[in-house]
């Protein structure tokens, strides 16, 4: 057993705040179905709506602008899938929607989604992205064209914390005619979001990134812009997405939400100091480390860093037997071998997108914890490298 | 929280908290026969150094190097031990089902890491054999184009399937084989389901 636990994945998920948890447990008792008249239904109808109201008001959008949904993939696979709708009468069949431009390193949910649409015969191009993981504005402004129909670029991006300039890109995909998403799901209740300021016409979000729940995240879609469902086959969340809510889920997130208002600003400002210290540390007793992500907009408590020579699942297998939770960019450890796919897109080799690990702070962590780390991190980058072929001696 | 199962089997976990036959630098190991397999790709590379007896035939001692996963580490670990005192036939006949076995089992992703280790010692051998004037002893791993438009052979798809490919589309995703003429699409659907076989009895 190790000394100290300490979780450092926040970028993966976050334990529920303990607000959230009292709520969510108090909450349990309200079984109604918010669909149903009588004073059950009503009741959890209520809540439904003040959640919303929470959420909305958080990201500067009015309540009928959010729906709740059952993820942020779901969200992601909503927007995208909507444009090769056939049905007469979906909005999105007066909408030129032939083409969408994303970039190279959305999540796997906008990868693959996009991948499938242009097996069905959507034209996507991908963005590329510069050293420090930001598109390039003007080759947006370049490829965006009559057809295009949807331009979907990630606020932040989950493995190297890069935000991008998302209102300019938002002007640009205006100017050009076309429609915007931006998965924010790393962003929302970390950084400050505001739709309007913004001028998007969809933004992803989720609960579970930010000490809610698991299993729900929502959708805003701008007033007036064209929708058309995933999940069909109920008025719920006015005909947008089917399924009786998961009230539950939309109460924790509502606090969730309530909670980041109140402790969103000062957290930004101590994770940035312990992200400081953990990055000093790691540079003052490791040598030969490389960070990745932009230097300046890159989220308060992502630290992607990669380690020359040592490979990044065996610096998170004797990071966990010392209690330390961090994670790879690379999905190796998940079941697929490729290199992380935003790693190598900023421009670096595959050999250290197979040496970086992901660490990512959270409301719990300390200055104790980032100690903890620095202190234990040497010996296990020193270990690996000792048995490395690709460490100092290289291969004869 | 209670201390949960861990990702692999106690035996890789043993190997690979304290990996035994390192190749470490300093020590200045004077091997006679040396191996380098990988696949930087795959993130994983791997040298094998061999010590042998040439009177008897048999492996006497055995270092390694690995830039790799747990996996990887643990099964050149468990294979450096199994090796010492081995009859060169024996070693080379080695394979990563042995391996796997010997460690208690591997995620089915994670088998490829252990293909690593016994690939570098069969190189290792063959690299003793033709430093000693015994090339006639050399046994090789031909390699056999198998879809000539795309150029891939049959080993990349036995890499494939051990990297988690299962179906003749994601074959075809990955290695391009048998998206040209198509002519050699019979033959490739064959040997994916032999290596399923071999590999995964499947």
């Amino acid at each position: 057993m190790a000394e100290k636990l300490v979780y450092m994945d926040n970028n993966a998920t976050t334990p529920l705040h303990p607000e959230v948890k009292k709520t969510m447990t108090d909450a349990m008792e309200l079984f109604g179905n918010p669909s149903s008249l009588h004073s059950f239904g009503r009741q959890a109808r209520q809540h439904v709506e003040e959640a919303r109201d929470k959420v909305a008001s958080f990201i500067g959008a009015s309540p009928e602008e959010l729906m709740f949904v059952g993820s942020g993939s779901e969200a992601n696979n909503t927007v995208l899938n909507a444009l090769t709708c056939q049905r007469q009468q979906c909005e999105y069949r007066n909408h030129r929607s032939n083409e969408i431009i994303t970039t190279t390193i959305e999540h796997p949910c906008v990868l693959e989604t996009s991948k499938c649409l242009q097996e069905k015969g959507v034209r996507v191009s991908y963005l590329e992205v510069d050293e420090h993981g930001k598109i390039d504005t003007e080759q947006l402004r370049d490829w965006i064209a009559e057809r295009t129909g949807l331009v979907s670029v990630m606020m932040a991006n989950n493995e190297i914390g890069t935000i991008q300039d998302i209102g300019t890109i938002a002007e640009i995909v205006h100017e050009g005619g076309a429609l915007f998403h931006s998965d924010a799901v790393q962003a929302v209740g970390k950084i400050p979001v505001d739709v309007r300021k913004l001028g998007v016409d969809f933004l992803t979000l989720s609960a579970h990134k930010i000490y809610g729940p698991k299993g729900i995240g929502a959708l805003y879609v701008k007033k007036g812009a064209p929708f058309c469902p995933l999940i069909r086959g109920g008025h719920q969340e006015r005909g947008r997405r089917a399924g009786t809510e998961n009230t539950l889920g939309i109460i924790g997130f509502g606090k969730a939400i309530e909670m980041r208002t109140l402790e969103m600003d000062e957290e930004e400002e101590r994770l940035l100091e312990l992200k400081a210290t953990l990055r000093k540390g790691i540079e003052e007793s490791i040598p030969d480390v490389r960070f990745v992500g932009h230097p300046v907009d890159c989220l308060p408590g992502t630290l992607n860093v990669s380690f020359d020579g040592a490979e990044g699942e065996a610096i998170i297998l004797y990071l966990d037997l010392e209690g330390i939770a961090v994670s790879t960019g690379s999905a190796c450890a998940t079941g697929s071998l490729d290199p992380s796919h935003v790693i190598l897109a900023t421009g670096l080799p595959a050999e250290c997108a197979h040496s970086s690990i992901r660490i990512s702070l959270g409301r719990e962590n300390t200055t104790e914890d980032v100690e903890y780390v620095i202190d234990k991190l040497p010996r296990v980058i020193g270990k690996l490298r000792d048995m490395s072929t690709m460490y100092g001696r290289r291969l004869a | 929280m209670s201390e949960t199962g861990w990702a692999y089997s106690d035996k890789v976990k043993e190997h690979f908290m304290d990996p035994k036959n390192v190749l470490r630098d300093e020590e200045g190991f004077q091997d006679d026969g040396k191996g380098v397999t990988g696949n930087i790709q795959c993130g994983d590379e791997m040298i094998f150094l061999i010590k042998v007896d040439n009177e008897r035939g048999i492996i006497t001692d055995c270092k390694w190097k690995t830039f790799g996963c747990a996996s990887a580490i643990a099964s050149a670990s468990v294979l450096s031990e199994i090796v010492k005192g081995m009859k060169l036939d024996d070693a080379y006949n080695l394979s990563a089902k042995d391996i796997t076995r010997e460690l208690g089992g591997l995620p089915e992703h994670k088998i490829h890491c252990s293909v690593l280790g016994d690939k570098a010692l069969r190189m290792a051998i063959n690299d003793y054999y033709i430093r000693n004037g015994m090339e006639d002893r050399v046994r090789r791993e031909e390699e056999r184009v198998v879809c000539t438009c795309m150029d891939v052979t049959d080993q990349e798809i036995e890499h494939a399937v051990l990297e988690g490919v299962r179906t003749f589309y994601e074959l075809q995703e990955r290695t391009k084989a048998g998206t040209g003429c198509g002519e050699c699409q019979e033959e490739v659907t064959q040997l994916l389901q032999a290596y399923k076989e071999k590999h995964f009895h499947i």
